[in-house]
Formats: C-alpha cells, structure tokens, sequence
C-alpha cells in the first residue's frame, strides 16, 4: 500500500510543470526557514540592543537593524511561522466548510440554496477588506479577532465556486446513476462529485492564499492585525514608514519576504491550474 | 419591453442584497461588548450626557424600529451625527467624497492602460517566451502587498528621484493627476495582473470563436483581424471585469491613501477606526458597499446594451 503510494506521487511528480516546481521548491524553503528559525540567526526576535540602534545591512546584521536595535533578519524569519499559520488557517478552514454548503446548497437547489446565494451576495456585495475592518473595530484588534472575521466571510467565495461546479455535475450521467443505484445523498456529493469539482477550489485556495498573507499583513500595517513587538511582515512595513528617510532597509526588506511567499503560491496556483487542464482564476465572480 | 424586463429584473435582484447589507452593518454594532456609547466616548462622559445620546441616537427604542429609522435615514442619505468629530456622518462623507472617487477612477484608467497592451501581445503570441514573461511578471504584481508598493515608489520617486509628492491632493484638475500619481500606480499595479488576466482569457476566447475562422478564410491579416475585429469584441467585457473587481479596487484604495495620506474616504475610515467613530464606520460601509452594487447593476445595464443577446 505504502509502496504504491510512492509510486503514484512518482508518477505524479513527472506530469509536474515548471512552474508548479519552481513554486514547490520556493514554497519548500521557505517553510524550512519558518521552521529552523532559531539555527538561522544568533540573535532573539525580540531582544532591543540600544548599541545598534539603526544600522544599515552589513555581514552581522543581513537585513540591517530597527530603531529598537531589533535583528530584522531575525524577525523576518520568526515572521514567516506566523505569517504562514495565519495565511493557511484563514485559507484552509473555510474551505472546508464553504465546500460543504456550496455543494449542499448547488445539489439540493430550492430554498436553501436561495438563502445561501442571497447571503454570499450580500457578503460579497461589501468590499472584502472593508468588512473585515468593521468586524475588527467591533471586536477590537488581535489575531484571534482576524480569524473571526475571516472565518465568518470568506466561506462565501467557496460557496459560490463549488455550487456553480455542481450546477453542472449534478445533470451528468455518472451522478443520475448513482441515484438510480439508490445511493446515499452523502455519499453521491462526498464520493463520486466532490473528486470532479474540488480542483477549481484548491487552485483558487492557491491565490486566497496570497490574497489572505497581503490582507493579513495589510490590516497589520493599519494596526489592526497583530500586535508590535511580535514580528510580522506587515506590521514591521509599518513600523519602519516612520524611518524611511534615513533607514529605508526597516520597511522595504520584509516586503521582499510576503512577494517571495506570495509568487511560490502564485506558481503553484497557476502550476496546478495547468495540470488539471483549468482555468485559473485570482477572484471569484460567479 | 424586453429591455425593461431585464432592467427590472436586474433592480429587482439587488433589492435584497442592499436590505442584507444594512441589516449586516447595523446588527454588527449591536454586538459590540459593552456599552458602545461609552467606548465610542472613551469613558470619559458622565451618565447624563450618555443617556442624552442614547436619546439622540435612538438607542433607547425597540431593536426593530431602530432598524427602521436607520433603514429610511440611510435611503435618505442620513447616517447619524459623529460624537468625535462632532459633525454629520453625510457631511464628513461627502467632503472627503471626491479625492476618493478621482483615485478610483485615475487608478482604472492607468490599470487599462498598463494592461490592455500587455494582454494583447500574451494572447498573440501565446505560449510564446512574451507571454510566460508577461504571465510571471503578473503574479509578481499579483504577490506583493500594495502597501509595500506604495512605500518602494515614494522611496524612489519621491525621496531619491524627487519628481512626485508623495503625500496629499493638491488644488485643481491638473494638480490632482500629478498629485494622485503615485498613489494611482500603485493601485493599478497591484490591480492589473487580475485585469490582464481575464482579458487576455476573453481575447483567448474571442480568438478561437467561428467569425475569426471567416475572418481568416477570408484571407484577411493577423493585424487585420485582430483590430478590426478581435478588438472591438474583447473590450465589451473590460466594463464587467472593472465592475467585478471594484471591490479590490476599494480595498486597495483605503490602505493606499492611509500610505499617501490622501484625505479620502479610506483615511476617514481609518481615522474613525482608531476612535471607534461607529456612525462613521456604519456610514461608509453602506457606501462601499452600495457602490459596488450599483457599478455591478451599471455594468450590467451597459453591458445590455453593447450585447443584446443577453436579453434572450
């Protein structure tokens, strides 16, 4: 069993494109760096040396240091756990049960997916950052409050790609007869539909991905997002706006990191996207 | 009466979506823990003063009715009085309305423009070494944050070249393009991958459809056919697929003049966010989201006119 696992990611892995390689490899890296942290660096993330205050990127301090003294590469690097876990989680756990009402919703029709689809319009009629800011300022800032807010939005992009996918799945030949065959109705989504329809979701999960890391990092920067002194990407863009003129290295070198993560992810989407023979789409407009 | 049918149908159909935002944007500041009055005063007003707010606010009446009054206030463009600013929430929209608006509509038209030339070469020469190029140079726009956009091009243009502000609106027509500039481009880069993308796709389409196959039995160039006659057809969707991503576009808009500090409508949010300005958040919600559906409803409208065929 185990063998033929193997065998089938060997197989797998040659079908693979250049682009889905390259975005794996960088993907892979990154994850390695997020994870060896501290084997990377000498210094603590969060340590403030008042000796180094400021200083330009040199051989003891790659990334150069902050008005704190703070390591940037450091941070930088500590950043990525974060960041990641945000970015996956808020991507991730509302897919699985966007997945779930789009295909309930698309399969059954009638009212309920009436309900459902007039929800994700109005979910989707507020511009997605918009909504996410007054859910913030209504629950306060914070990560925890981020998952909130994104858990209960971004469920509706999935909703609609899969249930628009089902639409069409749901007429063909192999679905009517296994209902014909009496099946259960779990079984006919879960088992025989869901393998069909799920790929546009995961090469969409791709751009949410990146979407959810720039949005992330982006309530961060207004301050809405984490909280300083814990290092991340877009809180430390933030914090080094004050310094530019004289320390240009504190705001635009972890830029480099979320446009690293964001292309490998991006390659990957569109890799994938390739591979299954689909479009790839960056937003969903259904 | 076919096109009045569809018009309808379209109003119709965003009726409820607009009862749905309200709904939303006023049950939210409901759930605020605690008193919102006194949070939104930072707990420096004595009891008289909440209760006379609670009054004015209505607050003090039953749930539904309050939703009323705030449902035909805000059909009548009425958001209630901001406590912080100490003024109405319509007055202090609709001065910061027009910096806002310019910037979206400066920062479509760059978008276009960056990205209707690039799609056209990438759908020609598809699969081309041009077109992988093009494609990868869109998901590099596509990953970076527009915030981190924004502080690069101030850093080069406006700190080490010197050639653009890097702040504020300035004072008439010609003033503003050069003003908003910067902020513009930023949006329009982070922006026109998507843009390229599907219209590159539309034009993919449009390319392998039946009157391009006459078009090219008939023995007419590439050129020909592509600007006489592609042309014309794939630029009927960049009015949906402009309307479709309005919402990024604002999005993009509210973190870019936080960065350019442009005194528009994402400053004022900002600013009403850090003192829990709610009137003013509630207010400007509605608004986005209003505008979006209406582009959307517009777009729909406009497209019934350049394509008849979706009235069938």
């Amino acid at each position: 069993m185990k063998l033929e696992m193997i065998n089938i990611i060997k197989d797998e892995y040659k079908n693979f494109n250049t682009n889905l390689k390259i975005g794996i490899i960088i993907f892979f890296i990154i994850l390695l760096i997020g994870l060896f942290a501290p084997f990377l660096t000498q210094y603590d993330p969060l340590y403030q040396d008042y000796n180094s205050l400021l200083l330009p990127p040199s051989f003891n301090h790659w990334f150069g240091t902050d008005n704190y003294g703070r390591d940037i590469f450091t941070r930088v690097i500590y950043a990525t756990r974060l960041d990641l876990q945000i970015g996956f989680y808020t991507t991730y756990v509302p897919l699985i049960y966007g997945v779930m009402i789009g295909a309930y919703s698309g399969y059954f029709g009638g009212s309920i997916d009436t309900i459902m689809m007039r929800l994700t319009d109005t979910a989707m009629a507020f511009p997605f950052l918009i909504l996410i800011i007054f859910i913030l300022s209504i629950l306060g800032p914070g990560i925890q409050n981020i998952y909130i807010a994104v858990f209960l939005v971004a469920w509706t992009m999935y909703a609609r790609l899969i249930r628009a996918e089902m639409l069409v799945e749901k007429n063909k030949d192999y679905i009517v007869a296994a209902q014909v065959l009496g099946f259960g109705t779990n079984r006919i989504i879960f088992k025989h539909a869901m393998p069909n329809i799920i790929t546009s979701c995961i090469i969409f999960s791709m751009f949410d991905f990146v979407l959810n890391i720039l949005l992330v990092s982006g309530l961060s920067f207004l301050g809405l997002g984490v909280q300083p002194p814990i290092p991340e990407w877009g809180a430390m863009v933030a914090e080094g706006r004050d310094f530019i003129l004289n320390a240009w290295w504190i705001s635009t070198l972890p830029g480099f990191f979320i446009l690293l993560t964001g292309f490998a992810l991006c390659l990957i989407g569109d890799g994938l996207s390739e591979r299954f023979g689909k479009r790839n789409q960056y937003t969903v407009s259904v | 009466m076919k096109y009045i049918h569809y018009i309808f149908s379209k109003v119709f159909s965003i009726l409820p979506v607009i009862f749905g935002v309200t709904i939303v944007s006023f049950f939210l500041i409901h759930l605020i823990p605690g008193d919102p009055v006194r949070i939104m005063l930072h707990g420096r007003a004595t009891d008289e003063v909440v209760k006379q707010i609670y009054q004015e606010l209505g607050w003090d009446k039953p749930i539904l009715s309050q939703y009323f009054d705030f449902l035909f206030n805000s059909i009548r463009g009425d958001f209630g009085k901001s406590y912080i600013q100490k003024a109405l929430v319509s007055d202090l929209i609709f001065e910061r309305m027009a910096p806002s608006v310019f910037l979206l509509i400066y920062s479509a038209v760059l978008s276009i423009l960056i990205s209707l030339p690039l799609s056209y070469i990438s759908s020609i020469k598809v699969n081309s070494y041009t077109d992988h190029l093009i494609r990868s140079v869109g998901l590099i726009g596509f990953a970076m944050p527009p915030f981190w956009i924004g502080i690069l091009l101030i850093l080069l243009f406006g700190l080490y070249f010197n050639i653009f502000p890097v702040g504020g609106y300035g004072i008439g027509f010609f003033e503003h393009l050069y003003f908003l500039f910067l902020p513009s481009l930023t949006i329009a880069l982070f922006l026109s991958p998507m843009l390229t993308q599907s219209l590159r796709a539309s034009i993919l389409d449009n390319l392998s459809s039946d009157y391009v196959e006459v078009a090219k039995s008939k023995g007419l160039s590439n050129k020909r056919i592509i600007f006489t006659h592609v042309l014309k057809n794939s630029l009927i969707p960049v009015i949906t697929i402009l309307a479709v991503n309005l919402s990024w576009l604002i999005s993009g808009a509210v973190i870019i003049e936080y960065v350019f500090s442009i005194p528009g409508l994402g400053s004022l949010l900002i600013r009403a966010i850090s003192y829990r300005d709610y009137p003013v958040i509630q207010g400007l919600c509605i608004l986005f989201s209003a505008m979006v559906v209406i582009v959307n409803l517009l777009a729909d409208l406009c497209y019934m006119f350049i394509n008849p065929r979706v009235l069938k």
